[in-house]
């Protein structure tokens, strides 16, 4: 084992995103696998759903997330030129920018959200992916503004 | 349709899962979701009695749908989804939560990593209840198969296949089949000579009826699936014709041109019409377009005056194939480390500085100084030669970082060919370590070291020039703790090994992945280590990694052996999770239409979008682009998502 688990209670005072990271079953989601045969450590904030291809994440599973009180959003797919659907992940990549825009749109900063390609060999790149976005996250502090009343 | 009797298995995967997330925990608080009547933990799910209470639990308790929290889906979904049938649940109604490389191993706190499994698997338990019982569509399978490269990989390869029963299509880029074994003197441990071994081969494939030999070709384009692909494969023109050409050299003889001869490691040179080695495979001469004058025929076509069968054409135009293919075995080799990143060691500078490609042709009989060991510079005898090993190998900071693998090996073997062609000669090896395992291994090094007399100095070169005609070599042998200067008359680099030139290119075209070091990636590393990770594509040889020619030779036969097994059946399965249109709220806009990457959906008479569930590989890019959410994946439909978001927020 590579680290003992320890039990040591939340510090209130640091906040906790909540991220949903959609990843690629070919590329991203493999080389979190890879992340994990290798005990490569990442905050846990980051819950990831297995998706097809990046291609598949419409801008509405992004916002519905938002709308559910995600912090952060993380998409994660094959490397450009290298999508096991071909191009799936080419529709992705044009998706990046209309979303980005949309959210300023409606106030809630582009930051929150983030695409990444990670490679089925590239789990160091997985955990360093995550750590980054869930640092920037944290700075960015709780998204408010289009989280549904409850 | 939703399932509402859900069950959830959570492994313990020994203390694997278990020391960082709280599997009773998990188990417990999974009991009290919304549609699942059974929920326990178990310390190994997989095991069979962990299967069995899998089983049990589906029969006893009516369940409709299972989710089980364990390792990746790449592992046990198989596994699980066999279980479920065998208790009579359909299989696309169980689905894994990946609790373990997507959690436990990647999580050191014991609360976070608990609550991090728990939304894995309540994500999991809100799509299986809405998973759809499927059915696999059988797909037919075209019973013939690709290889690219024609080195010994993908001859051995060919050979199995042909010999198998199956219609072959051997592509490979150069001109001759035979690839770098083609270029070696004699391979170790058993000095057998490498044309001899190799050759033999190379007759066979040419005779063998079922295998079609494309040279001078590559691949250009490739569509399709496993057991249906459709491959383009370009060839350059072929200004000779190998059916007429009766290899009398006359064209040698009359042609102008000289060019450094790539098959000589340019030690020496070839005219523009050539014929590579004497035993090449298609017995042809080639005319080399890039050096040729006679394309232009003002200008020459002196080689097409005197050749009596009237075998050359230069109007001849490429042409391109259209082959259709079951699978694809990827051969493509190697490539020696560039000399121009070796500016450290004087390659490239100095001439008698060669790597071990080029020392093979000096010892090869059919090379070219014809065997005998000679100075590049000045044609004499060298008597003292130093090797280097790891040229370019395990230096994470300027070159590879991995170890080239075959390099100890074939040192020790030059140095030993050196000896014989040399009998008063002395070869230096510089190394770092000797990695000998391997049959009969160990015993040659030391059979080199004792009968042949070479020195080995453990230690590193830091600088290598000429001076008064010889090429100083200063290093240091740290095992006697003492500078080391030699009066070198060769220098011999044992270059990593790289992936071949076009690697990258084949890997983009057949969409495969490459590893960190830009060998391609096996679909997993001990377990499937011939296959990519596209199914129908396999791997062999150098291209998967450093390898010599047994392992090369064993990973061929085991890659032909995995396309026998898959191009055996009558029928392949192609999942059934394919895109579903909702023709209510379908408006026929066609974007679906223009996103599909394999051309699955077309437009119906009336006007509604229809998919072709044979082509359709369920990527879901239609279900991003549908404006009116009209098209769907099965059993990842966007309501399924929307539910899976809703538990991975903790909402």
């Amino acid at each position: 084992m590579a680290s003992t688990p320890t039990q040591t209670p939340k510090d209130p005072s640091v906040f906790e995103p909540r991220i949903v990271a959609f990843l690629c079953k070919w590329c991203s989601s493999a080389g979190s696998d890879l992340a994990g045969v290798s005990r490569m450590q990442y905050p846990s904030n980051a819950v990831p759903i297995t998706v097809m291809c990046s291609g598949s994440v419409s801008p509405v599973y992004i916002l519905s997330a938002f709308n559910k009180g995600a912090d952060g959003v993380l998409v994660s797919g094959c490397h450009p030129g290298d999508c096991h659907y071909l191009k799936g992940n080419y529709f992705a990549r044009r998706k990046i920018f209309l979303v980005q825009k949309l959210l300023s749109f409606i106030g809630i900063e582009k930051d929150r959200f983030r695409m990444s390609w990670v490679s089925a060999a590239e789990g160091a790149k997985f955990a360093q992916v995550v750590e980054e976005f869930v640092r920037d996250i944290r700075t960015l502090g709780p998204q408010r503004k289009l989280k549904a009343k409850r | 349709m939703t399932a509402r009797r859900t069950g959830v298995f959570v492994c313990h995967c020994g203390t694997n899962i278990a020391a960082t997330v709280d599997v009773k925990r998990v188990a417990v608080e999974m009991g009290q979701e919304e549609g699942v009547v059974f929920s326990k933990d178990y310390v190994y799910m997989c095991s069979d009695p962990g299967q069995s209470s899998v089983i049990k639990a589906i029969q006893d308790n009516q369940l409709d749908g299972v989710v089980i929290s364990c390792c990746t889906p790449t592992l046990h979904e198989k596994t699980f989804r066999d279980v479920s049938t065998e208790a009579g649940l359909n299989p696309f109604r169980c689905e894994i939560a990946n609790i373990r490389e997507q959690c436990a191993w990647v999580h050191s706190n014991r609360d976070e990593a608990t609550e991090k499994a728990l939304k894995i698997t309540t994500s999991a338990i809100r799509r299986v209840q809405n998973n759809e019982a499927l059915t696999p569509i059988g797909v037919p399978v075209t019973r013939r198969a690709m290889v690219i490269g024609g080195g010994i990989a993908g001859i051995q390869a060919s050979l199995d296949l042909a010999n198998a029963g199956l219609d072959v299509v051997l592509v490979e880029k150069q001109p001759t089949l035979g690839g770098h074994m083609l270029q070696l003197s004699e391979t170790f441990p058993t000095l057998d000579c490498s044309q001899c071994i190799l050759s033999p081969k190379m007759v066979e494939v040419s005779k063998n009826k079922k295998i079609k030999l494309l040279t001078d070709a590559e691949v250009t384009e490739v569509s399709g699936f496993v057991g249906n692909f459709k491959v383009k494969v370009k060839q350059k023109a072929q200004y000779v014709d190998p059916e007429l050409c009766k290899l009398c050299d006359d064209c040698t003889h009359v042609c102008p041109v000289v060019v450094p001869n790539e098959y000589d490691q340019g030690l020496t040179g070839r005219r523009a019409i050539f014929i590579p080695y004497a035993q090449a495979i298609p017995a042809s001469f080639n005319l080399d377009e890039k050096s040729c004058l006679g394309l232009n025929p003002v200008v020459c076509g002196k080689c097409a005056d005197v050749c009596e069968a009237q075998a050359i054409n230069y109007d001849v135009k490429p042409k391109t194939y259209e082959e259709d293919v079951g699978a694809i075995v990827v051969a493509t080799g190697f490539d020696l480390y560039g000399l121009e990143n070796m500016g450290e060691y004087g390659m490239g500078k100095y001439e008698d500085v060669l790597d071990g490609l080029a020392f093979e042709r000096l010892c090869s009989a059919s090379g070219a100084t014809g065997g005998h060991v000679l100075r590049p510079s000045d044609h004499k005898e060298p008597k003292e030669v130093v090797f280097i090993q790891c040229a370019g190998s395990r230096d994470p900071e300027n070159h590879c970082a991995y170890c080239s693998k075959i390099c100890c090996m074939y040192t020790a073997k030059h140095a030993m060919l050196y000896k014989h062609h040399v009998p008063d000669g002395q070869a230096y090896i510089f190394y770092i370590d000797i990695r000998s395992g391997g049959k009969g291994y160990e015993e040659f090094v030391q059979r080199g070291m004792e009968k042949d007399g070479t020195v080995y100095l453990r230690g590193r070169v830091s600088k290598v020039f000429e001076k008064d005609g010889k090429i100083k070599v200063m290093g240091v042998d740290t095992l006697a703790g003492r500078t080391i200067e030699i009066d070198a008359d060769m220098v011999v680099l044992a270059l990593a090994m790289q992936p071949s030139k076009g690697t990258a290119d084949v890997a983009k075209t057949l969409k495969i992945g490459r590893d960190k070091d830009g060998f391609l990636a096996e679909a997993h590393p001990k377990l499937r280590p011939v296959e990519s990770v596209t199914a129908g594509i396999f791997l062999a040889g150098a291209a998967q990694g450093p390898k010599d020619i047994p392992e090369t030779v064993c990973q061929a036969s085991a890659a032909a052996a995995k396309v026998i097994q898959l191009l055996s059946k009558e029928q392949l399965e192609h999942s059934p999770a394919v895109a579903n249109v909702r023709l209510s709220h379908c408006t026929g806009c066609e974007m679906c239409v223009d996103a599909c990457p394999y051309e699955a959906i077309s437009l119906t008479g009336g006007g509604k979008a229809y998919v072709n569930e044979v082509l359709c590989e369920g990527c879901g890019t239609c279900q991003a682009t549908c404006l009116r959410a009209a098209i769907d994946v099965k059993n990842i439909t966007q309501l399924q998502i929307f539910d899976m978001i809703n538990a991975s927020i903790g909402g």
